[in-house]
């Protein structure tokens, strides 16, 4: 049965969808078992700053001598469990509250819907800046901070997806029945709502890779020692000026993993528009 | 769309009301956010080690043993009189540490615009005419993939094979006051060109959906069956109800050229407003960060206001009312 | 002038590619040899179900296929030149020129950026068949023959200016305005009020008669083609079914399917006399409004006995939505009372008993959105058995395969999903569901309106069966008069929020009426030749007495 479910739900996807989820599989893989996989140590300085790919080191080593391949590794578990731990508490609080506001209606909608428009309105980079200014840059404020902010699009399209599936005559029809709110949010709408939320996950995962990376690039996300591959870039973009694309690697990784989850969410959802969400 | 029986003029004076409230309350949340949070900026300043004196004294010099509130309208008070403070970090005027700033990324951002506007609507409507085509899937491909690159991999890229293997331009963007205009263009070519990729394939896929949309209109199956000639029916028929989406495209996607730039400003060590807001997040500097962040804020929101207002003017139902 | 028809149509075969799951892409013929002739000045009305692919045959004699169709054999011969063959250019030179198209719905035809006169005229210049000033004369003297009102300045509007009724008058000038020797008609009334119908067809008849052009006329209602059409075509899914004169189709048909559809609703119950125990549903003197202010409802009181049906029966507007959520529990009223079975319902839903809301159930008029489209056809009729009657497991799914039987479905539906039903078998489910409360009474907003007509009579048959077996009163919401005068005990005629006619359906139907319900009434269309005149005629001789 699940066999079958995951054959039919592979056999829709295009051939550049497939690619994408065969290279979704091989990222996850490696940042799951990491120790095993990678060649040397992250913090193991093993070769001369900056060597170029060889036998030895497949991507080179870094500004330290480290190698590359290694951090790639290891750096891909701080990305995905920081991103995605991140877009996890979006989802629940953004359909949280999005459900809520929907089925509530009325003063609690105009609240929840007033207040999360005050977020929006300000673009998310420069609000996390603005919050990283004054609070330290530790791995569970990075989480919460990313996740907060990135609830108000999953608010937004959950409250959306919610408020349509509400004036079907369906749910009008339980209403009149007698049916209560959480038969009605889990039994009428959540059935309804689950496909558009799943791809929307995709992309807000996807965003969140690319907004982490975003922050340690600039010096504000993951901090030395831990790395991830966004700071990857930072430590050797002064290699670039040389001839030395270092810090193009980490960079290539960051495109092939957001490409690859857009891929499969696109194959997934054929939708044209709106892809990267909101900004 | 609930527009009520409101006339053209009060619905435009309306939106213009709720932009500079939100304006109002935008300067809330920043002023709250970096207040309200825990360690306050004489903390900052003096690190975990300091004395309870020497943060006592710091704060009653820096007026933080006053309530918040009253912080809160002094702050806003001296902003709308053009004064934004002094850095806690090198003790300049911040209103002079922003000026020429300003006008760096406002030169670059509009560059940007300028190059990629034009770009993206052509492209859109070239999808549009060779639609499920070829030429479409390509647009649709490239689309998805550059979407999804960050704006340093792009940026580090244009550096490494135009700046240093091919030397055609400068990799970082020196530019001074006084600089003549040729060298400058020259001078942000590359973060331009950063600028334009990071922003273009979105503008137009949106673009397309935008024009689609209208192209499925009914009104086009009449005039198309009126015989009208393919030119007319785009540019009488689809063009005049497609403006109002573009416009709402075209500004989504400047509001973003404006926080794109905090990143191409520091790819290309650009001495602009990105950069400077930057430094001082590092810095911990709270003055010139709320400053900074206020000023990029009010843009978007500067952006997306006059987006709403095309729409509005742009709606024939209000332009000729019953 | 030439002897050949205007217009030749032979073994005209259309097809559509419809993407399956997958990429794979499937075939499947829309029109099926298809061949007719029309003459100069003649009307040919093409008639079918939705989905008998009429409008696609319209379209053609445009050289037109909407995206997805593909024309697949044939030949479409204007003035005995087949325009399948032209260029785009010479396709062009016909369009609005020699045939041109009136569309369903005008509010979507029209450019809204645009002013209605800019419009009209649009293709007379286009072709290059007369000057600026010509057009707009000529279309002011349409818009004068065709009942606009302030024809001089009528085209200086823009379409969102002007009512609906006028908007479909308007794409009508603009189809003559280029003076065509064709044109088509795509159910050019079906999105109109039964009194504005008349009027616009009317009007439309018309124009036809005066400016000497051939039409094909496209609707699903024989009635309404039997007005105005010469020849008469009947399709069913894709494929002619029997193709005639209008006398031939309408008092002779020969096939089956056709004597069906002029015969649809012509049945009539018999009305039950009221018994003397009081009402199963009263309801007194409500006013209701959405906005707290603006009455939607004014002083509406009426009553329903056991076992009955009261029909409301108005125009879109005339509130009769709004009378049954006010007496559902969903719109509070502001003054008056609903007394059910006895008893004062409580005028919230929420303060309702779970009884009192089992007896009263509402079957909905889009039977695809008033069923959750992920829960099967088992787990939406046994939903209210288990949740009323506390009934679960095997015991609940013999109850629901009764169930089944009763809506004529089988056991077999039982595990699917209401995307796999048909819309006729959707509305049983539906009504299935409303059966398995066991109430007292159910709601039926416009149940039988979104169906095609047999499909209509087949539901309407099921509830009428479902009543003489449960003894079930129906409240009965409808603008269609024919289901009206098919189902009632009583009426209940509403105009504009109020009532204005209410009784037995022997006392509402017969003279002396009110004005607005003799308009209504006559506006009906009837299944016979010169309907319309007659009407007409006698509408002219009353308002002469007046």
């Amino acid at each position: 049965m699940n066999n079958k479910l995951m054959h039919s739900i592979v056999s829709h996807l295009s051939w550049g969808a497939r690619i994408g989820l065969l290279c979704l599989i091989i990222f996850a893989l490696s940042a799951i078992f990491a120790p095993w996989v990678s060649p040397y140590g992250q913090d193991e300085i093993v070769g001369d700053v900056w060597e170029s790919m060889s036998g030895q080191f497949w991507l080179g080593t870094d500004q330290l001598g480290r190698d590359i391949l290694s951090r790639l590794i290891h750096g891909a578990r701080n990305t995905f469990f920081i991103a995605g731990a991140a877009t996890l508490l979006s989802f629940f609080m953004g359909t949280f509250f999005g459900f809520l506001a929907a089925v509530s209606g009325g003063k609690a909608d105009q609240l929840l819907s007033r207040t999360n428009d005050l977020m929006m309105a300000i673009p998310t980079l420069i609000f996390a800046l603005v919050v990283l200014s004054v609070l330290p840059a530790s791995m569970g404020i990075l989480i919460v901070v990313m996740g907060v902010l990135d609830s108000t699009r999953v608010f937004r399209l959950s409250r959306a997806v919610a408020v349509d599936i509400v004036v079907m005559d369906f749910v009008e029809a339980a209403r009149l029945r007698g049916e209560n709110t959480m038969w009605i949010i889990f039994r009428e709408i959540l059935p309804n709502a689950l496909s558009p939320l799943f791809a929307e996950f995709g992309l807000r995962f996807a965003f969140a890779v690319l907004f982490l990376s975003t922050l340690s690039f600039l010096g504000l996300g993951i901090q030395p020692p831990d790395a991830d591959w966004g700071s990857m870039v930072k430590e050797n973009k002064d290699g670039i000026v040389f001839g030395i694309p270092a810090a193009l690697i980490p960079a290539a990784a960051i495109a092939i993993l957001t490409i690859s989850i857009n891929l499969v969410v696109d194959s997934v959802l054929s939708r044209t528009s709106s892809l990267k969400g909101g900004r | 769309m609930a527009l009520g029986n409101d006339s053209l003029s009060t619905l435009v004076a309306k939106r213009l009301a709720l932009g500079l409230l939100l304006l109002l309350a935008i300067s809330v949340v920043i002023f709250a956010g970096t207040e309200m949070l825990p360690g306050d900026v004489a903390q900052s300043i003096l690190g975990q080690s300091a004395t309870p004196e020497a943060l006592a004294n710091l704060r009653t010099e820096m007026g933080l043993d006053r309530p918040a509130i009253a912080r809160y309208f002094n702050w806003l008070f001296n902003i709308l009189q053009g004064d934004l403070g002094t850095s806690l970090s090198s003790g300049r005027d911040i209103s002079t540490m922003i000026g020429d700033r300003l006008n760096n990324t406002l030169f670059l951002a509009s560059f940007a615009a300028l190059v990629s506007v034009p770009l993206a609507i052509f492209l859109g409507m070239i999808a549009v005419h060779y639609r499920d085509g070829i030429v479409d899937k390509l647009i649709s491909i490239t689309t998805i993939t550059t979407i999804s690159l960050p704006e340093f991999f792009i940026g580090y890229l244009l550096i490494l094979f135009v700046a240093v293997q091919l030397n055609w331009l400068p990799s970082s963007s020196l530019i001074y006051q006084g600089m003549p205009i040729g060298e400058k263009l020259t001078a942000i070519a590359l973060p331009c060109i950063t600028l334009v990729l990071v922003v273009l394939a979105h503008m137009m896929r949106m673009t397309r959906a935008a024009i689609l949309n209208v192209m499925s209109s009914a009104y086009i199956e009449t005039a198309q069956l009126k015989g009208l000639s393919p030119f007319k029916i785009i540019f009488r028929h689809a063009l005049p109800n497609a403006v109002s989406p573009i416009i709402t495209v075209v500004v989504i996607n400047l509001a973003y050229l404006v926080v794109g730039v905090v990143v191409v400003e520091i790819i290309f060590v650009y001495p602009g407003m990105g950069q400077l807001l930057v430094d001082h997040v590092t810095n911990r500097d709270v003055p010139v960060v709320q400053a900074t962040g206020l000023i990029f804020a009010a843009i978007y929101i500067l952006l997306n206001m006059f987006a709403d207002i095309m729409a509005i003017i742009s709606n024939p139902r209000l332009r000729h009312p019953k | 002038m030439s002897n050949q028809p205007f217009l030749q149509v032979k073994g005209l075969c259309i097809s559509a590619q419809v993407s399956t799951t997958g990429s794979k892409k499937k075939n499947i013929t829309l029109v099926k040899d298809v061949s007719f002739d029309l003459e100069r000045g003649k009307v040919l009305g093409l008639i079918g179900e939705s989905g008998a692919g009429k409008s696609t045959i319209g379209l053609v004699a445009m050289a037109y296929a909407r995206s997805g169709c593909k024309i697949s054999g044939g030949q479409v011969l204007v003035d005995g030149v087949d325009i399948l063959k032209h260029s785009h250019k010479q396709i062009r030179n016909v369009r609005g020129a020699r045939v041109a198209y009136v569309a369903q719905s005008a509010a979507a035809a029209f450019n809204p950026a645009h002013r209605l006169g800019d419009q009209v005229i649009e293709a007379a210049l286009e072709h290059k068949l007369m000057s600026r000033e010509d057009a707009l004369a000529y279309a002011d003297q349409l818009y004068a023959k065709l009942g606009l009102p302030d024809p001089e300045n009528f085209g200086q509007r823009y379409p969102h200016q002007v009512s609906g009724g006028q908007l479909q008058r308007a794409m009508t000038v603009m189809a003559l305005c280029a003076k065509p020797d064709l044109i088509v008609f795509d159910e050019p009334t079906t999105a109109l009020d039964v009194t504005t119908q008349i009027e616009v067809l009317a009007t439309i008849k018309q124009a036809i008669n005066d400016t000497g052009t051939a039409a094909l006329y496209i609707t699903h209602d024989l009635a309404v083609v039997a007005q105005i059409a010469d020849d008469i075509m009947v399709l069913q899914q894709g494929e002619m079914i029997e193709y005639g004169s209008a006398d031939h189709i309408i008092n002779h048909p020969k096939e089956s399917y056709t004597a069906d559809l002029v015969s649809v609703r012509s049945h009539e119950k018999e009305e039950k006399p009221d018994p003397d125990s009081a009402a199963i549903l009263s309801v007194s003197n409500i006013d209701a409004a959405y906005d707290g202010h603006n009455k939607i409802l004014k002083d509406v009181s009426l009553h329903l006995h056991a076992g009955q049906t009261l029909s409301i029966v108005g125009e879109s507007g005339s509130g009769k939505s709004t009378l049954a959520r006010v007496i559902t529990g969903l719109l509070p009223p502001m003054a008056g009372e609903t007394i059910f079975d006895g008893e004062t319902l409580p005028s919230k839903l929420k303060s309702r008993t779970k009884e009192q809301l089992r007896q009263l159930q509402m079957v909905y008029q889009m039977a695809d959105v008033a069923m959750n489209p992920r829960h099967t056809i088992g787990q939406i009729i046994g939903r209210p058995i288990e949740f009323y009657f506390g009934v679960s497991g095997a015991e609940k799914r013999q109850k629901v395969i009764d169930l089944l039987d009763q809506i004529e479905l089988g056991e077999k539906y039982i595990d699917r999903y209401p995307a796999e039903l048909s819309g006729g078998q959707k509305q049983r489910v539906c009504i299935a569901r409303a059966l398995a409360a066991k109430p007292k009474l159910i709601i039926c907003d416009e149940v039988t309106s979104a169906l095609d007509p047999l499909v209509a009579e087949g539901i309407l048959q099921l509830l009428s069966r479902l009543q003489e077996k449960h003894d079930i009163a129906y409240l009965f919401i409808t603008h269609d008069l024919a289901t009206v005068r098919a189902i009632s005990d009583s009426i209940a005629v509403m105009y504009q929020g109020s009532l204005v006619r209410f009784g037995k359906k022997s006392e509402v139907l017969s003279p002396p009426f009110d004005d607005y319900t003799e308009m209504l009434l006559s506006s009906v269309p009837s299944m016979e030749l010169g309907w319309l005149e007659r009407t007409l005629a006698s509408r002219k001789m009353q308002a002469a007495d007046h």
